[in-house]
């Protein structure tokens, strides 16, 4: 029961860290199983792509209701992404442990630059920077443009 | 609605591709690539980006888990007990993204990711 109620409040804890920062579930819940849970690196990835989904689909939803979906986007992106995750899912089935696990710590120094990018651009040009997608700077209906965090 | 032309399919199509590898590979969503992508290279309104993403990205993260499902990777408890609340969560944080998100903030998250990523090297 306790180590339910762990599992759940990381969850929480995951989930609300990455709505805030606009950062995606991934990228939380992989380090967060690994280090807390004692998964390997490649069973954390593979359970984190199946819990992020209700998330995912929530905010799809959500998003398509807002009219903010070019389908036709959508769906090239979408069908390409299948090829890829072909691709992805022989490397990361055949590559040693360490490795996916330095690869992931990359992707997590990359997140955290960005965030430090878009804190240094806020700074420098408020308005410019928040157009490209680069900026977390809040917007008034921030929370209706990313209720789920899409990134990563 | 406008019909995407040649050269912007081929974008759509390299993205596509792109994000479903690191998808799989990194067990992401991939709209860290897919979000900026969609701004910079195709010139979608952020909000139109966003949105466009999480419906892309929701069926990539399908078929990732899907497929490390059917070869065994897949802790299905353990997704429902992170996921469910982790949904939840998401509706949390993004509600007082504009109250509590600001730069001091954004920059302590920052470092928490710089430290995660040591640890993960550390056990590496």
């Amino acid at each position: 029961m306790r180590v339910v109620l762990e599992i759940t409040a990381t969850g929480v804890a995951a989930g609300f860290l990455a709505g805030m920062f606009g950062v995606g579930g991934g990228i939380l819940m992989v380090p967060a199983m690994v280090l807390l849970l004692g998964f390997s690196q490649l069973d954390a990835q593979a359970t984190s792509l199946a819990a992020m989904l209700p998330a995912l689909g929530a905010g799809a939803l959500r998003q398509r209701h807002f009219g903010n979906v070019r389908p036709r986007a959508a769906v090239t992106v979408g069908v390409c992404s299948l090829a890829g995750v072909g691709l992805g899912t022989v490397l990361a089935t055949s590559l040693p442990e360490r490795v996916l696990q330095v690869l992931f710590s990359v992707l997590l120094l990359v997140v955290a630059f960005r965030l430090l990018w878009e804190v240094r651009g806020r700074r420098r040009a408020p308005l410019a920077h928040a157009a490209t997608g680069l900026s977390h700077t809040p917007v008034p209906d921030a929370a209706a443009i990313d209720p789920v965090g899409s990134r990563p | 609605m406008s019909v995407p032309g040649a050269g912007e399919t081929r974008r759509l199509v390299g993205i596509g591709l792109v994000a479903g590898v690191l998808s799989a590979l990194m067990g992401v969503g991939g709209g860290i690539l897919v979000v900026p992508a969609l701004t910079v290279l195709l010139g979608f309104p952020i909000k139109v980006a966003t949105g466009t993403s999480l419906v892309a990205i929701t069926a990539t993260a399908l078929t990732g888990a899907a497929v490390y499902g059917l070869l065994g990777y897949v802790d299905v408890g353990s997704a429902l007990l992170l996921g469910l609340p982790a949904a939840v969560g998401v509706l949390f944080g993004a509600q007082l993204q504009q109250r509590l998100s600001g730069d001091t903030v954004q920059l302590a998250f920052a470092a928490f990711l710089v430290a995660v990523a040591g640890a993960l090297l550390v056990r590496a």
